[in-house]
């Protein structure tokens, strides 16, 4: 254990492994939260664009189709070189290109569970459009579709690995500086046994909580 | 960008290298997809068998399995898998075959969940009711349960596919001669990156849009309620 602590888990190595995770959440968590409002906007649109505007409802689906079609890993290395700026956002930006569109299929699920009656009846009461949607709709997808959007979580989570390929300082690349400087193959294993561990508590728990949400949707 | 789309030189530079490059790679992604498919399959069906048997060890090690390789991520997979194989067969790992493993034990997990959910739907006073009807056990399985089975289970398998797919793409990070791998080097050598990237996308999406559609097409037909094949016959 003490042998350990001096060739892997030096104070700087950890330090420096534990920044890399809080950069790993911070990217997700920014993530899933831009895709989730674009997202919306385009399952709003996708859903609700019809007779004249059907275009727009087209171009969205276009888009959500062809970014469900490609890998994700495609676009952070196509981004990686034609934008410029802080290497970050870029990869923020590459990951919320890819994951509004699976969001935008995971909330469109949501409009459609929605029955026709919630319209008609705030149509009744003088509901505008967009306050059907804003005080009416709207809560009542976005409460039904926590479970799919944790799922959403754990796999941004686990994709914010790929970002080693560009070199973005996160958990699994700042772990394989670390890797680089050891020696034995049974230090090698054993930080990899670390790393998958601590991605395996983050995504456990979260899966954990799906789970919980799931039973609490069937019991009610 | 624009300008570089339209840049035509660029253009004939991407047609000299799709025949050497672009298309092994293409059918590497696809081979190992494939391949990789089949060993999900195979240890999906184990697995999902394993978690809904009645022995609690069985459903220990299905549970081990699955939270394992779900949790974590296919990079630190793979990384772990070029890392240590070598030392465990002695030997250079081809690229195909660490793209077959990876891929196919983190699907597989997958899988398993797809299978388990499939066979716990379906519920036990069926078996009952078909073997008091006098359905053999094989008769029962082909009429009445895997029609439902296969009803529930199939447009999550074809997501699954579609995502393992999009997932060999993983390869490129460890070298493994695979579409995305042949795209980045050439466009980051080059410096086209439309050219380099732009097809490379298309290509993914040549594989995965049928999928797609597959999957919607099968998600509808599982909502209809069946009618008889043959009207005639029945009446």
């Amino acid at each position: 254990m003490a042998q350990i602590q001096q060739t892997i888990f030096t104070e700087a190595n950890f330090l420096f492994m534990m920044q890399g995770l809080l950069l790993t959440v911070l990217i997700a968590a920014v993530t899933i939260i831009l895709s989730l409002f674009f997202g919306t906007i385009m399952a709003m649109i996708r859903h609700f664009c019809t007779g004249k505007l059907t275009i727009l409802s087209w171009l969205s689906g276009a888009y959500i189709e062809f970014f469900r079609c490609t890998p994700n890993i495609l676009w952070i290395l196509w981004i990686r070189f034609t934008m410029q700026g802080n290497p970050t956002v870029k990869a923020i930006f590459a990951f919320t290109l890819f994951t509004s569109a699976v969001v935008a299929e995971i909330v469109r699920g949501g409009l459609n569970g929605i029955p026709k009656g919630q319209f008609e009846g705030a149509a009744s009461q003088g509901f505008s459009f967009w306050q059907t949607m804003f005080y009416i709709v709207l809560p009542q997808t976005y409460k039904s579709i926590v479970p799919a959007m944790l799922s959403q979580m754990i796999t941004v989570i686990k994709d914010t690995s790929f970002l080693k390929a560009v070199d973005i300082a996160e958990f699994m690349r700042n772990s394989s500086v670390v890797m680089g400087q050891l020696r034995t193959s049974g230090d090698i294993i054993t930080l990899y046994a670390f790393i998958a561990l601590v991605y395996f508590i983050i995504c456990f728990s979260l899966s954990c909580l799906v789970r919980s949400f799931q039973q609490k949707v069937r019991s009610s | 960008m624009i300008k570089d789309l339209l840049n035509v030189k660029r253009w004939e530079a991407f047609l000299d290298v799709l025949p050497t490059q672009y298309i092994p790679g293409f059918i590497m992604t696809l081979k190992v997809a494939l391949a990789g498919l089949l060993l999900a399959l195979v240890l999906g069906i184990i697995f999902g068998m394993f978690s809904s048997s009645k022995l609690n060890i069985f459903k220990f090690i299905s549970r081990v399995y699955v939270e394992f390789f779900q949790n974590t991520p296919l990079v630190v997979q793979v990384f772990f898998y070029y890392a240590c194989l070598p030392y465990l067969i002695g030997g250079r790992v081809p690229k195909f075959t660490l793209g077959v493993i990876g891929v196919g034990i983190y699907h597989g997990a997958y899988i398993s969940e797809v299978i388990r959910t499939g066979i716990e739907a379906v519920p036990v006073g069926q078996f009952d009711a078909a073997y008091s009807q006098g359905f053999s056990y094989l008769q029962t399985m082909r009429y009445i349960i895997l029609p439902q089975t296969m009803k529930m289970i199939l447009p999550p398998l074809t997501n699954q596919a579609l995502n393992l797919v999009k997932n060999t793409s993983v390869l490129a990070m460890v070298a493994g001669m695979d579409l995305m791998y042949y795209a980045d080097s050439w466009g980051s050598d080059r410096g086209f990156f439309v050219q380099a990237y732009l097809p490379c996308a298309l290509l993914y999406f040549l594989i995965c849009f049928p999928l797609a559609r597959l999957a919607r097409y099968l998600e509808i037909r599982a909502k209809r309620t069946p009618v008889p094949k043959n009207k005639k016959e029945v009446a």
